[in-house]
């Protein structure tokens, strides 16, 4: 019996939220009184693999299928579904990413498993029972869930755990064969389109986020919400007006019905705090406002505000990022 | 083609959520419910799809008690021909989607469509478990849905991009923005749901494989403190050293 992770990797690279998930399990396998193996999916390298170790991981499981580069949830399926009765796994924990909630909910069914998503904790194992807390009620809320099936999986909230980094240590990486068959890969896509990242990170990915609404005018004002995030290293986003106006691209928009987000920082400017933009936003660490109407709702949600104009103050702030650079 | 869209009853956008005094349910006293957000988008792409085609049928499905007709109206209003609704509280998404999949299969319906999640539970994954245990893709979320006889090709979200995927009829695909624009209720349609079919079913299978014990809100936030705005690089300070999160 161990703890099965499934990690996303990207360009080789493990992807933040995965080193999160690897830690979740690593930190679970050690309450259970086991270890933590992982299962690799996207395109990984041997080495950044092995550096899995770092987050406590003992061994990982490596199919050298080139195929399993892009996302294809029937051969995704199947090969965590071996890797996991290879491992006799009771416990998987997968990002909650579109990939990893997808094939998780296909798992469930599969490994009749009890699945809980959106998952912002470790979980409690006291009085026999298997207890996670889960963000519900579009961040409104939290539900603590008891996963009742003798086979559990958890899709961890990015952000929501710290990934541990115990330098030195190295996993091993094992060439695993889940013996997948053209059929397995009839859903692959026909093309995969990656955007232009402003600067390079990732929205979902990002621990700071500058987000811009109607405030800001217009987009040939939008530099000055990217200058600030390029200060800070942040990725950018906006309301959802801005974006059906195609001031900003649709993945940029937060919210309700746009992208939930839980950075350490998130900085609104010009943005009023509607409760729909706020669900997508309200579980940020810290979140900062800067609006020239001292009533705007958002005030409500934040830890720091400056009522004013957001063409005099963010410059005055991406000055002041880089003064302290 | 027959299409069946799912829909869920969720509380109103703007809803302030509250418990019952021992934490263990959602207080629904004097909460507005409505179609959950993101399966507007998923009931009016099956109806233009099939306006599209010239024929074939649109069901909604519901799994709820009798308190959800009023949201079921509402789709038949809408545009929706018939619907089911599976008698039963929904208590979690393996219970809703063995509901889902086995009036899908009696129907033999040929495009499943749901929205990304419902904004109250947060499941995201009640169109996986649908796909699985019908044995047929889907594809989780779709923004974009087009036919061409059996083939669809949908755009599929992605952390960071999106995917082009082409599926053969069944299958299951779960829809948000900027998938449609959704349609809303004219008086015409308000009119004509009133005699469209709409027949309750028992459920079946298994009950649920998770159980909530206890909610909570989200700690109280401490309050904004101000920075002046004439003195805005102080902001960039506490950020530091205060805030430690730059
Ligand atoms: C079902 C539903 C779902 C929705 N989903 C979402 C969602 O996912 N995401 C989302 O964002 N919205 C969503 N909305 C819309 C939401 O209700 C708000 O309308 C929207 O968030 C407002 O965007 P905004 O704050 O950019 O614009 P506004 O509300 O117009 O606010 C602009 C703000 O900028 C300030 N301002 C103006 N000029 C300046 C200046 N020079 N300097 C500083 N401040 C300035 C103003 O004081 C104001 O507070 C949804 C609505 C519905 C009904
Ligand atoms: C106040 C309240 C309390 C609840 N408490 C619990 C609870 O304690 N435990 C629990 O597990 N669930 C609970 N639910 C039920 C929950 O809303 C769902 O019906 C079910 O759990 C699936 O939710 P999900 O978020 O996993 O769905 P998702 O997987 O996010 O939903 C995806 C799509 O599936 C379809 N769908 C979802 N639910 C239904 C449905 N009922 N009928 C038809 N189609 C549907 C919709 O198209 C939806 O967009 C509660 C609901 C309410 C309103």
């Amino acid at each position: 019996m161990s703890v099965l992770v499934v990690v996303e990797c990207d360009k080789g690279e493990v992807k933040k939220s995965s080193l999160e998930v690897a830690s979740y399990g690593a930190q679970v396998a050690q309450m259970l009184g086991t270890t933590a193996t992982a299962v690799a999916v996207g395109e990984a390298t041997e080495a950044n693999l092995a550096q899995l170790g770092e987050q406590g991981i003992s061994k990982v499981l490596f199919d050298n299928e080139p195929r399993l580069k892009d996302f294809v949830n029937g051969a995704y399926t199947k090969l965590i579904a071996a890797a996991a009765d290879k491992e006799q796994a009771k416990v998987i924990v997968l990002a909650n990413s579109n990939i990893g909630a997808s094939v998780g909910s296909r798992l469930a069914v599969r490994l009749k498993a009890s699945l809980a998503t959106n998952v912002v904790e470790l979980p409690k194992t006291d009085g026999g029972q298997f207890t996670v807390k889960r963000g519900a009620f579009s961040g409104k809320a939290f539900a603590d869930v008891v996963l009742s099936g003798e086979r559990k999986i958890i899709a961890v909230k990015k952000n929501s755990i710290e990934a541990q980094h115990n330098g030195g240590q190295t996993a091993q990486v094992e060439s695993f064969s889940a013996q997948l068959s053209d059929a397995d890969f009839a859903d692959a896509p026909k093309q995969v389109i990656m955007q232009d990242q402003a600067g390079g990170i990732l929205l979902p990915e990002a621990d700071k986020v500058v987000s811009g609404g109607r405030g800001m005018k217009g987009p040939e004002n939008w530099h000055l919400i990217e200058d600030l995030a390029k200060a800070l290293g942040a990725a950018t986003a906006c309301s959802k007006p801005v974006s059906d106006v195609d001031w900003r691209p649709h993945h940029e928009h937060v919210g309700q019905t746009g992208i939930t987000v839980s950075p350490n920082l998130y900085i609104a400017c010009g943005i009023s705090g509607a409760i729909q933009h706020l669900a997508g936003v309200n579980s940020s660490k810290v979140i900062v406002v800067i609006n020239k109407d001292p009533e705007a709702p958002f005030f409500k949600a934040a830890d720091y505000g400056i009522v004013g104009d957001v063409f005099e103050v963010l410059p005055k702030l991406t000055q002041a990022v880089k003064e302290l650079n | 083609m027959k299409f069946l869209v799912c829909i869920s009853n969720v509380p109103d956008t703007t809803t302030k959520i509250t418990f019952t005094p021992d934490n263990k349910e959602f207080n629904k006293a004097g909460v507005q419910f409505v179609i959950n957000p993101w399966d507007e988008y998923a009931l009016t792409r099956a109806i233009e799809l099939k306006e599209a085609q010239g024929s074939g049928t649109v069901t909604v499905l519901n799994v709820g008690e009798a308190d959800t007709e009023p949201n079921i109206r509402k789709a038949l209003a809408i545009g929706a021909d018939d619907a089911i609704r599976v008698n039963a509280a929904p208590k979690d998404a393996w219970f809703v989607a063995q509901q889902i999949a086995h009036y899908a299969k009696e129907g033999g319906y040929d495009v499943i469509l749901m929205g990304k999640e419902s904004i109250d539970y947060n499941g995201f994954q009640v169109h996986g478990m649908v796909g699985e245990l019908l044995g047929i893709p889907t594809v989780a979320p779709a923004m974009k849905l087009d036919m061409s006889g059996n083939t669809a090709t949908l755009e599929r979200e992605i952390e960071g991009g999106k995917e082009i995927v082409e599926v053969n009829t069944p299958f299951v695909a779960s829809c948000q923005q900027p998938m449609c624009e959704p349609r809303i209720p004219n008086m015409r349609g308000i009119m004509t749901a009133r005699t469209k079919p709409l027949k309750v079913v028992e459920a079946v299978g298994e009950g649920a494989a998770t159980a909530v014990a206890e909610y909570q809100l989200p700690p109280k936030k401490q309050g904004v403190k101000l920075i002046d705005a004439a003195n805005a690089g102080e902001l960039i300070k506490l950020l530091r050293n205060e805030a430690k999160v730059i």
